[in-house]
C-alpha cells in the first residue's frame, strides 16, 4: 500500500510541477484573499493583527477546496478512473498518495500565505514550535478529509459545487483548533495551544484511517 | 488448470501475476475458457444493457463483436473487465467468478475504450511508466511497449494534450501493452486512426495470440476486422444473436 | 418506455401505515398531549427564565431525538457498506432525513428561545454551534443522496458520507465545548437551574421519550415509502429485460 502511495504521490506532484496550477493560480488567489480581508476590515491594522489566525486558516480552507477540486477533477477525465481501477493499485494506497500530494501542495501555499500575512498584517511570528506542529497536523487533516470527499464531489458536471458543502463543515473543527493554536503561539490567545494541536492530530488520524478503510468502495462505486 | 496467481484466494501482487504470465506463456498453458458467460445480465442504472448473454471464449481466440450502436458491446467489454457487477447470471473470467471477486482479474485485463486513460499534462513516456509501475511492471519496459506501437522518439517526450488522436491511441495501446494483459478488451480500436495506424492495430491483434493473450474487440470496421478475427459474434438487444463458432451460425435463442 | 401505471391489485399496499405504526402514532399523540398539559399547566415557571423555560420541553427533546437518529444513521451506514443491504441503505436515508428535520427544529426553536430570553437569535454556545455544524453536515449527506446515480453507487456514497459525519460528531462536540468553556459561555442548559426536579424533570424526560417516538414513527413511514419505491423499480427490471431483448429484429429470411 505504501509503495502504491509513493507512486501516486509522485505522479501527482509531477503533474503539478508540469502544469503549475497551484503556483500560477492558487498562490495569486491567496494573495488576493489576504488583500480582500484587508479591504473588508477597513485596513484596521490592529484588528487585522488580532484576527490573523482566523483569517489565515479560513484562507487555507478556501485554497484547500480549490486544490482538492483540481486534484480529483484530473482523475475523472479521459477514462482515468477506469484505468485506476484496472491498474492494480490498492485503493488505500491511492488515497494516501493523493493525500500526500495535497499535503505537499498545501504546505507550500501555507508558507507563502504566512509570508503575505506577516507583510500585510504586520504580524511578528512567535512560538515557532507550536506554529509548525499546528500547521503540519492541521494540513494533514485537511489533506485526508479532502481526499475522502474529493472523489465524491469533484470533476463531474453538477457535482463540483457540492465539494464546499461537504468539506467546509467537516473542516470546521480544524479551523477552530488551528486558529486557537495559532493565537496562542502568537501570544494572543486564551491558552491551551498544544491541546488544540493534539486535537488536530486526532482529527488527522481519524480521517486518515477512515479514508484508507472506505476508499475501496469509493473508487468502485462512484 | 487455472494458474496459481488467479485462483489463489488472496489477491496476487501485480509482480506475481506478471511472473506467472511469463511462466504460462513459456509452457504454453492454456486456460479454458478465458471467458464464460451464462445468462449474464448487466444493468446500467435500471437499464439492462445486457439482457442475458451466453458466451464462451477460449484462450488465444480473437473475437470480433459486431452489432448496432447501443446493442451492449461496450457493456459486455466492461463486464468482462470486472468494472461492472453482473446483476444476474454467471460470469467467469480467467477462472474467477466475478460475482464473488471482481478485483482479482484486473491486473490481467487490458481495456481500451473510447477514452485514452492518460494524463494530459504528463508526457507519453511518463504516462506509460506510471501505468507500468502501478501494475508492478518494471518502468524500463515502457520503452519496449512504445516501440511496439511505433511511436517516434520525439513524440514520447511530448505531453499527451499535444498529440494527435492517432498518436494518443497508440500511446493508450502502449500503456495497455506494457502491463502484458492476458485478456485484451478493445472497444473500436480502429476508430479515428489513419490507414497506417489501423494496420498497426491489426498487426498487434494478430500477434496477441502468439504472446498468449486472448482478444475480444468491438468494431464497426467489418472488412478489416473480419480479416483479423477468428470468430464473429453479433450482439443485439443485449444478447448474442449470432456466433460464427456455433455449428448453426446462431445460438439457440428464445425470442 | 414501459407503461408503469398499474391499477392496485387486490391486497396491494395502498398506504404505509400498519397496525404497529397506528399504535405508535396513538402513543405519540397521547404522549404529546400529556407533555403539553404538564409543560403549560402543571409545572411552574422558572425562577430566572420565566415562562419561556417551557420551550425547553421542545428544544432539548428535539436535540436528543436528532442525536439518536444520527447514531442510527451511522449504524445503518456501516451495515450498508459492509453487507450491501438495501434495507439498511433506505433506513439510513430515512433516519438521516428525519434527523435533519429534528436538527433544523432545534436550531429554530433555540433561536426563538434565545430571542425571547436574551434578546439575541444566536448565541455561540457549545450545543447550538455543534448542532449547526451537524445540520450542515447532514444537509451535505442529503445533497449527496440527491445526486443522480445507480442505487448501489448512491448507497455507497451516502454510507461513506454518513460514516464520516458520524465519526466527526465527538470531535466537533469536544472541540466546540472546550472552545465555549474558554470563553466562559455557559451552555444553554447551564442557564437553567440544573437541579430541575420533580415535575419539571419528569416533563422533560417524558418529552424526550415522546419526541424520540415521534422521530421513530416518522422514520418508519419514510422508510416504507422508500422501500415501496425501490420495490417498484425492481419489478420494472424484468419487464425492461424483455423490452431490451425485443430490440433485436431477426432479419427476414430470403426465399
Amino acid at each position: 500500500m505504501l509503495r502504491d502511495a509513493r507512486i501516486v504521490a509522485g505522479k501527482d506532484l509531477r503533474l503539478e510541477a508540469r502544469s503549475r496550477v497551484a503556483v500560477n493560480q492558487v498562490l495569486p488567489f491567496v494573495l488576493a484573499v489576504v488583500l480582500l480581508f484587508g479591504f473588508a476590515l477597513d485596513a484596521d491594522t490592529a484588528l487585522l493583527r488580532r484576527a490573523t489566525s482566523g483569517l489565515f486558516w479560513v484562507t487555507v480552507l478556501f485554497s484547500a477546496v480549490i486544490i482538492v477540486q483540481r486534484s480529483f477533477a484530473i482523475e475523472r477525465h479521459d477514462g482515468i478512473n477506469d484505468a485506476l481501477r484496472l491498474s492494480g493499485l490498492s485503493a488505500g494506497g491511492i488515497f494516501l498518495g493523493k493525500a500526500a500530494s495535497l499535503f505537499c501542495q498545501l504546505v507550500i501555499i501555507e508558507l507563502v500565505l504566512g509570508l503575505c500575512v506577516i507583510v500585510f498584517y504586520d504580524v511578528t511570528p512567535s512560538g515557532a514550535g507550536l506554529l509548525i506542529v499546528t500547521t503540519l497536523a492541521a494540513t494533514l487533516g485537511i489533506a485526508a478529509a479532502g481526499s475522502l470527499y474529493g472523489p465524491l464531489a469533484a470533476g463531474l458536471r453538477n457535482r463540483d459545487t457540492l465539494l464546499p458543502l461537504l468539506l467546509l463543515p467537516v473542516l470546521a473543527p480544524v479551523l477552530l483548533a488551528a486558529s486557537r493554536a495559532f493565537e496562542t503561539a502568537l501570544g494572543r490567545g486564551v491558552g491551551g495551544g498544544w491541546q488544540w494541536a493534539a486535537m488536530l492530530g486526532i482529527f488527522a488520524v481519524v480521517y486518515l484511517t477512515l479514508g484508507v478503510a472506505v476508499w475501496g468502495p469509493l473508487l468502485e462505486e462512484t | 488448470m487455472v494458474t496459481v496467481a488467479v485462483a489463489a484466494p488472496r489477491a496476487a501482487t501485480p509482480g506475481e501475476i506478471a511472473q506467472s504470465h511469463e511462466w504460462s506463456v513459456a509452457f504454453g498453458l492454456l486456460m479454458s475458457p478465458v471467458v464464460h458467460l451464462r445468462a449474464a445480465v448487466a444493468l446500467l442504472g435500471r437499464f439492462p444493457a445486457l439482457a442475458g448473454v451466453d458466451l464462451d471464449v477460449d484462450a488465444g481466440e480473437i473475437v470480433l463483436l459486431r452489432g448496432p450502436n447501443g446493442a451492449g458491446k461496450t457493456t459486455l467489454l466492461r463486464l468482462c473487465a470486472g468494472l461492472i457487477p453482473p446483476a444476474r447470471g454467471h460470469v467467469e473470467v480467467l477462472g474467477v467468478d466475478l460475482s464473488v471477486d471482481r478485483k482479482a482479474i484486473r491486473p490481467l485485463i487490458g481495456l481500451m475504450g473510447h477514452t485514452t486513460g492518460l494524463y494530459d499534462d504528463l508526457t507519453v513516456m511518463e504516462n506509460v511508466q506510471f501505468w507500468a509501475r502501478a501494475a508492478g511492471v518494471d518502468a524500463a519496459d515502457a520503452t519496449a511497449a512504445l516501440d511496439r506501437v511505433e511511436l517516434a522518439e520525439r513524440v514520447r517526450s511530448l505531453t499527451v494534450e499535444r498529440l494527435s488522436a492517432g498518436q494518443r491511441r497508440r500511446a493508450s495501446l502502449a500503456a495497455m501493452l506494457v502491463r502484458r494483459p492476458r485478456l485484451w478488451l478493445l472497444d473500436e480500436p480502429h476508430a479515428g486512426l489513419d490507414a497506417q495506424a489501423r494496420d498497426l492495430v491489426d498487426g498487434l491483434i494478430g500477434e496477441a495470440a502468439r504472446v498468449g493473450a486472448t482478444v475480444i474487440f468491438a468494431s464497426h470496421e467489418l472488412d478489416r476486422a473480419e480479416a483479423v478475427a477468428s470468430r464473429r459474434v453479433t450482439i443485439d438487444g443485449g444478447t448474442v444473436v449470432q456466433d460464427s463458432s456455433s455449428p448453426t451460425g446462431a445460438p439457440d435463442r428464445a425470442p | 418506455m414501459t407503461d408503469t401505471s398499474v391499477a392496485p391489485a387486490a391486497g396491494a399496499v395502498t398506504s404505509t401505515s400498519s397496525g404497529g405504526t397506528r399504535i405508535l402514532g396513538l402513543i405519540c399523540l397521547v404522549g404529546l398531549a400529556i407533555v403539553g398539559l404538564y409543560a403549560f399547566g402543571v409545572t411552574g415557571a422558572d425562577v430566572r427564565l420565566g415562562e419561556s423555560v417551557r420551550i425547553m420541553y421542545v428544544h432539548v427533546p428535539t436535540v436528543t431525538a436528532a442525536y439518536c437518529l444520527m447514531i442510527a444513521n451511522a449504524g445503518f451506514s456501516v451495515f450498508t457498506l459492509w453487507k450491501r443491504s438495501t434495507f439498511s441503505d433506505l433506513a439510513a436515508h430515512a433516519t438521516a432525513e428525519v434527523g435533519t428535520l429534528m436538527l433544523g427544529l432545534t436550531l429554530i426553536v433555540g433561536a426563538i428561545w434565545g430571542r425571547m430570553t436574551w434578546g439575541a437569535f444566536w448565541v455561540w454556545d457549545a450545543r447550538l454551534t455543534t448542532t449547526a455544524l451537524l445540520f450542515l453536515m447532514y444537509l451535505g449527506y442529503l445533497a449527496v443522496r440527491g445526486l443522480p446515480a445507480t442505487p448501489r453507487t448512491r448507497a455507497t456514497r451516502s454510507a461513506i458520507v454518513g460514516i464520516a459525519a458520524a465519526c466527526l460528531i465527538p470531535v466537533v462536540h469536544k472541540s466546540v465545548e472546550w472552545w465555549a468553556s474558554l470563553h466562559q459561555n455557559e451552555t444553554v442548559l447551564g442557564k437553567i437551574n440544573p437541579n430541575i426536579s420533580g415535575n419539571q424533570y419528569f416533563t422533560l424526560m417524558l418529552a424526550m421519550v415522546v419526541f424520540l417516538l415521534i422521530g421513530l414513527w416518522l422514520s418508519i413511514h419514510r422508510f416504507r415509502v422508500l422501500w415501496l419505491t425501490e420495490r417498484l423499480d425492481e419489478v420494472g427490471i424484468d419487464a425492461a429485460i424483455d423490452d431490451r431483448r425485443s430490440e433485436y429484429r431477426p432479419p427476414v429470411a430470403q426465399p
